[in-house]
Formats: structure tokens, C-alpha cells, sequence
């Protein structure tokens, strides 16, 4: 099932819509202005802030909105069909005050000190890929490059074979695309990402390493071992959560490059201003929309919300608000004030964003060491995901220079 | 001016201790911490304001 094209966001708002896939930030602007939250009865009923104050705010508030489930689709969760505090895929999933048990159980795998060790690992891994690209001029810097990346990181760090990267990324598309299917339809085609993470809890059981499967199954909850649905949803989140963002975000920021040669001879003559470029690219092109359901009926900013209503809580739409940021829609690469909230704001703040700006900053590094100028490819497609995680999944280049 | 930290709204986004790492810090769990508390000078002044304008929860502010 394939849902009817949109004509008016404001009434009838669908993230997987075309229009909206290929280029939202001008129905950004334009509902920013006319609603400034926008409406749909699409997924049994959802609400689209497009202003900065208000995705803060309902970021913010735990007491109105859940994270039960944080993905948009046509199906809700039944009150026992998940624990309702834990949720399908911890923290991200868990609302207060479970939340922060499981969230502090990750955070320290994800602090700044043992990412920075991830560093040389990260380096090699583009350096393989930039090698294998070889002196090709036409090159696809999703498809060679960036979706590799963050495939390669999270299975060393799950402590899973590289190799099966490529059914991760399956994974991802399983979990995050496919949205307006049938609720048992997606229920089915889940089948095959449980088919995979349970077996590889099982054998981490049997043989521990030093991966995160093996920390996990070690953890203990007040004196518990976490259970075996917690462990499952965390791999589960750490794979889904952490693969097609940073691919987006290294994708996204490649296809600026590639659109405004102005900015790559800049960030080539002046590599100091990649720090804040990353920032910049991040603000502007932030990867992730969030979703909250509404946890009772409740009016929020003029907006009489059900429950179960969905919230997509879009960080893109927040962080191109012209109230919050100045020259909200130019990209400046040497933006000093930059409070952008492409990972989230509150309790939730994305677990993964050391390693993910470690990441971009690495890749981008690499790439732009290689190559010195390119432009897109006009005469292959340039295309971007569907749904709530945004960024090129088909990038053609043209390379112009290399070193 | 001294750095106000406030850290019930520090969610650990760790722009602060990337901008200026000679007045922040973080633990284990990447929650920022504050290593000058005193008196600003003026370079770390500088600095710091970089930190305030850059943290995502308004948790830092530069005041008396």
C-alpha cells in the first residue's frame, strides 16, 4: 500500500511523500509560516511542529508525549504488547524513569575517550574504501563510501563480522522504510532482523568477547541481568540507529561539496574549518526526524492532540527556523554560533553523536585529501531515503581533481 | 564572569569541552564538567562564550 500523493502538507502531512523525499525544506518554510503545526489523519492521526520552540518543547516533556515507539507507521504498540517502560529497542524506546537505567548502561562505551580510540580503525576503514575507488573519475560516494562507513564501526563494536554489513543495512531499510505497509506486514518482515541478532546473542553468550553484545549480556540492573528482549533491543538500535544516520550525514555533507564548489575549494585551502563545517553541514541537513506519541488527550500550542496521535518531531524543520538561528536557510561553513539540535535535545540526546561526528569528521578528512573538486554526475540520478532518516542513497559524482 | 553549568539541563553533547577544552571536561558518561571556576580572563572569556553559544540545552551561561 502505497499512500496518495500530498496536496496540502498542512492538512494532510506524510514524511514518505515525494515531494517532501526530494527536497523538504521549502514545505518547511512555507508551514513554518502558514500553520506552524501541521496536520495529518495519515497513520491514525499525527502532528507536525515545524518551529524550533515547539520540537524543544515537546522533546522536552516526558509527562504529555512517549517514546514508546519512535517510528512512524501505521500501527501503535499495544499497552502490553511491549513492556511499556523499556520498549522495543532501549533508551530509545524507554520513557522515565527506566530511561536513564538503560541509557546509562551505553553512554559510557559512547563517551568521547573510547571513541577517540576508534579513530585509526575509522581512518583505515575510508582509506580502504577511498583505495578500492581507485583513479575511477565517475564514482557514487554513498554507494562506495559513506554507507560502508558506519557498517564497519558499528559491527566492531558490536563485536559482529564486518561482512554482514551488508544485511544490516537490509535491516535498516526492514526497520525504517516500509512505513504505510499494513502493521502485519511489517510485523513479517521484521522476522528476518530477529532471525539474525537473537542467534548472535546466543553465540556471544557462549563465547564473550570484548564487543558490546558480550557487555550488554554482562550488565546488571540492580543486581539483575538485563533480559535477553533488552539486550536484543539495544543491538537492535545500535544498528539501526547508528548505520543510515551517519551514512546520511557523510552523504548529505558530500553532496554540498559537490553543489557549491565556493565551499569545497574553501574547506580544501583551509581544513582547519572542517570542525565547524561539520556542524554547519549537520544543522543544515540534520539527518533524523524523531516520533512521540501523545501519551493522554492534551492541547499544545492551540493543537487539540488525541491520544496516541503521533508527533513527528522534526530536528531538520527546528534547525532551519530563522527564530532560532540567524540566516537560518544559507549554509555558512564557518557558523560560530551553531546550537543546532541534529541530535535531539533532552533526555534523549542521540547516544551515538560522539561517534558519529568522529565519523564525518574522519570520512570527510579522508575524502577531502583525495579529491579536491568534483560535481555531481548529471547524468545518472541523485536520490535520497524515504522516511525519517534523510540523505543521499545514490550520490554520482564526477571526480574534476585529485592529490 | 564565571561559567554557570547547569547540570540538570547538561544532556552530554559535548560541544563545550570540543570548543574549549581547557575550561571543560566530561566524566564517564560524557556529562560536561567545568574546570575553571573562578574569575575569567579574557581569552578564556572568549572561549567560553563560544561554549555557551554552542551548547544545544542552554545549560551554560557566562555571568557574575
Amino acid at each position: 500500500m502505497i499512500n496518495p500523493p500530498v496536496t496540502d502538507f498542512a492538512t494532510d502531512f506524510d514524511h514518505t511523500d515525494e515531494a517532501w523525499v526530494a527536497d523538504p525544506y521549502p514545505i518547511m518554510d512555507d508551514l513554518r509560516e502558514r500553520c506552524p503545526v501541521a496536520h495529518s489523519d495519515r497513520y491514525g492521526g499525527l502532528w507536525a511542529p515545524m518551529t524550533y520552540d515547539a520540537v524543544a518543547a515537546i522533546a522536552n516533556d516526558t509527562e504529555h508525549f512517549t517514546s514508546r515507539t519512535v517510528v512512524i507507521n501505521n500501527g501503535r504498540p499495544g499497552d502490553d504488547a511491549l513492556p511499556a517502560p523499556i520498549g522495543v529497542a532501549p533508551p530509545i524506546s524507554s520513557d522515565p524513569p527506566f530511561h536513564e537505567i538503560a541509557r546509562r548502561l551505553l553512554l559510557p562505551a559512547f563517551a568521547p575517550r573510547p571513541i577517540a580510540a576508534l579513530e585509526p580503525f575509522t581512518r583505515e576503514l575510508c582509506n580502504q574504501l577511498l583505495d578500492a575507488m581507485g583513479d575511477a573519475d565517475l564514482v557514487d560516494a554513498s554507494v562506495q563510501y559513506a554507507e560502508h562507513i558506519p557498517v564497519g564501526l558499528i559491527a566492531k563494536l558490536c563485536g559482529l563480522p564486518a561482512e554482514d554489513g551488508e544485511q544490516f543495512r537490509e535491516f535498516v531499510r526492514i526497520v525504517l522504510e516500509g512505513v504505510d505497509l499494513p502493521a502485519e506486514e511489517r510485523i513479517e518482515a521484521f522476522q528476518p532482523v530477529e532471525d539474525y541478532i537473537v542467534p548472535a546473542i546466543v553465540e556471544r553468550r557462549e563465547n564473550p568477547d570484548d564487543g558490546l553484545i558480550s557487555y550488554l549480556l554482562d550488565a546488571e540492573i540492580m543486581g539483575e541481568k538485563l533480559s535477553d528482549e533488552h539486550v536484543f533491543g539495544s543491538i537492535l538500535l545500535l544498528i539501526v540507529a547508528g548505520i543510515d544516520t551517519t551514512w546520511s550525514a557523510i552523504g548529505s555533507s558530500i553532496w554540498h561539496l559537490a553543489n557549491n564548489p565556493d565551499d569545497l575549494a574553501r574547506l580544501v585551502a583551509h581544513p582547519e574549518l572542517l570542525p565547524s563545517a561539520v556542524e554547519e553541514f549537520l544543522r543544515a541537513y540534520a539527518p533524523v526526524s524523531m516520533a512521540r506519541l501523545v501519551k493522554d488527550d492534551f492541547e499544545f500550542q492551540g493543537c487539540p492532540m488525541k491520544k496516541d496521535d503521533w508527533i513527528f518531531l522534526s530536528f531538520p524543520a527546528a534547525n532551519r527556523d530563522p527564530k532560532a538561528f540567524d540566516n537560518a536557510d544559507e549554509v555558512l561553513i564557518d557558523r560560530e554560533i551553531n546550537r543546532h539540535s541534529a541530535f535531539g535535545l533532552g533526555i534523549h540526546r542521540c547516544l551515538g553523536s560522539n561517534l558519529a561526528r568522529m565519523e564525518m569528521t574522519v570520512a570527510l578528512e579522508e575524502w577531502l585529501k583525495r579529491y579536491t573538486k568534483f560535481e555531481l554526475n548529471a547524468s545518472k540520478p541523485t536520490t535520497f531515503s524515504q522516511g525519517q532518516v534523510r540523505g543521499p542513497r545514490q550520490l554520482p559524482l564526477r571526480i574534476i581533481e585529485r592529490r | 564572569m564565571k561559567i554557570h553549568l547547569d547540570t540538570g539541563k547538561c544532556q552530554g553533547h559535548g560541544r563545550c569541552y570540543s570548543l574549549a577544552p581547557d575550561l571543560f571536561d566530561c566524566d564517564d558518561m560524557g556529562t560536561a564538567l567545568v574546570l575553571v571556576t573562578g574569575e575569567l580572563n579574557d581569552e578564556q572569556l572568549a572561549k567560553a562564550k563560544l561554549a555557551e553559544g554552542n551548547c544545544p540545552e542552554f545549560a551554560i551561561t557566562i555571568g557574575d
